[in-house]
């Protein structure tokens, strides 16, 4: 961890949601947790924990109900422009072809269309789909899409990248493709990443630390450093013996609020 | 409040259109249809000739004959041509003027919770008004000129775009509203490049049936009172028992109505290029 400002930093945040039934539902409890710039923090927690929620508050798409979360240095009131994020759901713009969907963010942010076109054409080959420009998203792979989504992302050039299981909808294979391909592309911004995930094997492999999240309402359990050198190959990764040594403090420690989550899941339904 | 307000108006975005027969059944279909229709008008001729009166229900060599003596000698009032561009005219300024205002108060209702909140019940009521009786009140506010049929074709118009721009407007994914919030989208170009495309195929749903409306909303106009239009043509056919002629208006109205219904189909085709097929 570095002396300077987090460029994240969440103190106390707690996210409180009215449900249905007229009560209210707190998603989040007292998180509290920094983000160093340039580091990469994975979040692992039972499912519906409100590991999302994180990731709305710091995004600025909702505010925090209690406690304070701030941006470089700067509390949180709108959606900063120094934020990314991806979406576990597909998020382009169906109705724009790949280049001009890339291109977005920067025409939002005042470029000319000229520059944001070679620009996003520059993006479009480096996510490796070079030829499919002028595609339009249906007529893609949902890998395809999220590298769409990846280019559409990066080209803002954020400082905090927030991601939501970005690949969780994808098979293995195409999964473990887009983790090298993140890394690799991460590895030439350093940027800030908050990854949310329920797969341990990509929480481990991606990260700088790994962020255990309680059974809701979420809170901070425990945060397992990685140590394991890079660049890393997330292939080869997870044979290593100090990857499965981590891999079993994370599980140990996520292990008892999947089981707190489970029964009360139970009980509810 | 907001939801019911939609659901009631709306026109789903289906392709209505006939599908065009392909592959090896081409041909017995069109000669299918070429059999019904002359089936239809021989039995009608026949009919009329023999059995039934046509001073009542007229046969179709009247109609074709009442038809060609408007377009070459012109009718009582004037050229077949003048009629149908008037009425024409009445129904494409209609049109226009109530997509675009339909499109842009449904789309801005949609986006704002409070507005729709406000203004749901008011404008349940609006549309609950048989709006055709409105034609009466115009001619008396705008005389027999134009502006009259104008603004009924306008009423007709109006609703059913806004019912459906509103509806599109409110099912923009929550995902790709965020999405391009955090792209740095302002209120404009949200707009512009979320809003208004996503609700595209709402919007062209309606509008096929808007100009229908539109064509309508402009006869009913003329048939209440007007010195030209093809709804005057009907009004005068009425008074003078003359069947043949309120057929041939029928007609020249129909071939009006396909031929908007194909003018949209292709802006609809360019319109929705993004879309799987």
């Amino acid at each position: 961890m570095t002396q300077s400002t987090p460029a994240i930093r969440l103190d106390r945040a707690t996210k409180v949601f009215p449900s249905a039934d007229g009560g209210s539902f707190t998603a989040m409890r007292e998180v509290t947790l920094d983000v160093a710039p340039g580091e990469f923090v994975t979040v692992v927690g039972p499912t519906g924990c409100g590991k999302s929620t994180t990731l709305s508050l710091i995004s600025g798409l909702e505010p925090a109900s209690g406690g304070h979360v701030s941006v470089a240095g700067t509390p949180v009131t709108s959606i900063p422009a120094t934020v990314g994020y991806m979406f576990q759901q597909d998020a382009t713009l169906p109705w724009r072809t790949v280049v001009d969907n890339v291109a977005l963010g920067l025409r939002f942010r005042g470029v000319g269309k000229a520059e944001a076109r070679s620009r996003a054409n520059d993006w479009v080959q480096r996510v490796g789909l070079g030829g499919f420009e002028k595609y339009y998203p249906h007529q893609l792979s949902g890998g395809m899409r999220k590298r769409v989504a990846m280019a559409q992302t990066l080209i803002t050039e954020p400082d905090i990248l927030l991601m939501d299981e970005p690949f969780g909808a994808l098979d293995v294979q195409t999964r473990e493709l887009m983790q090298g391909e993140l890394l690799r592309l991460w590895a030439g911004s350093r940027a800030a990443v908050v990854f949310v995930t329920h797969d341990l094997t990509e929480a481990i492999a991606l990260a700088d630390r790994v962020v255990v999240m309680t059974a809701a309402p979420a809170t901070v359990k425990t945060i397992v450093p990685v140590t394991l050198p890079r660049p890393r190959d997330v292939d080869e990764i997870r044979l290593d013996p100090a990857f499965l040594a981590l891999y079993r403090q994370v599980w140990d420690s996520l292990r008892e609020e999947v089981e707190i989550a489970r029964t009360k899941g139970a009980s509810r339904g | 409040m907001a939801e019911t307000m939609a659901a009631e108006g709306t026109v789903r975005p289906t392709a209505l259109a006939v599908a065009a027969p392909t592959g090896r059944r081409r041909w017995p279909v069109y000669a299918g249809r070429a059999a019904l229709v002359a089936l239809w008008l021989g039995s009608w001729e026949l009919a009329g000739t023999y059995w039934i009166d046509p001073f009542f229900y007229s046969k179709p060599s009247q109609i074709a004959v009442k038809l060609a003596d408007w377009f070459t000698e012109g009718t009582s009032y004037g050229s077949i041509w003048l009629q149908i561009s008037y009425t024409l005219q009445e129904a494409v300024y209609g049109f226009a003027l109530g997509a675009v205002v339909g499109v842009l108060l449904g789309v801005l209702l949609g986006r704002s919770r409070f507005l729709s909140e406000v203004l749901a019940p008011f404008i349940k009521a609006a549309n609950a008004i048989p709006r055709i009786v409105l034609a009466s009140l115009f001619v008396i506010w705008f005389g027999f000129g134009m502006s009259s049929k104008v603004a009924t074709a306008f009423v007709l118009v109006f609703f059913g775009v806004f019912f459906n721009a509103f509806q599109g407007a409110r099912e923009v994914p929550k995902v790709i509203d965020a999405n391009a919030r955090i792209l740095g989208a302002s209120r404009l170009q949200m707009m512009l490049t979320v809003v208004l495309p996503s609700a595209t195929s709402w919007i062209l749903a309606s509008l096929h049936t808007a100009f229908g409306f539109a064509l309508i909303g402009a006869i009913v106009g003329e048939y209440t009172g007007a010195d030209k239009g093809l709804g005057m043509l009907i009004a005068h056919s009425q008074g003078t028992f003359d069947s043949a002629g309120i057929y041939a208006a029928m007609i020249i109205m129909t071939v009006l109505a396909l031929l908007a219904e194909a003018v949209l189909t292709v802006v609809e085709r360019r319109l929705t290029r993004w879309q799987p097929r």
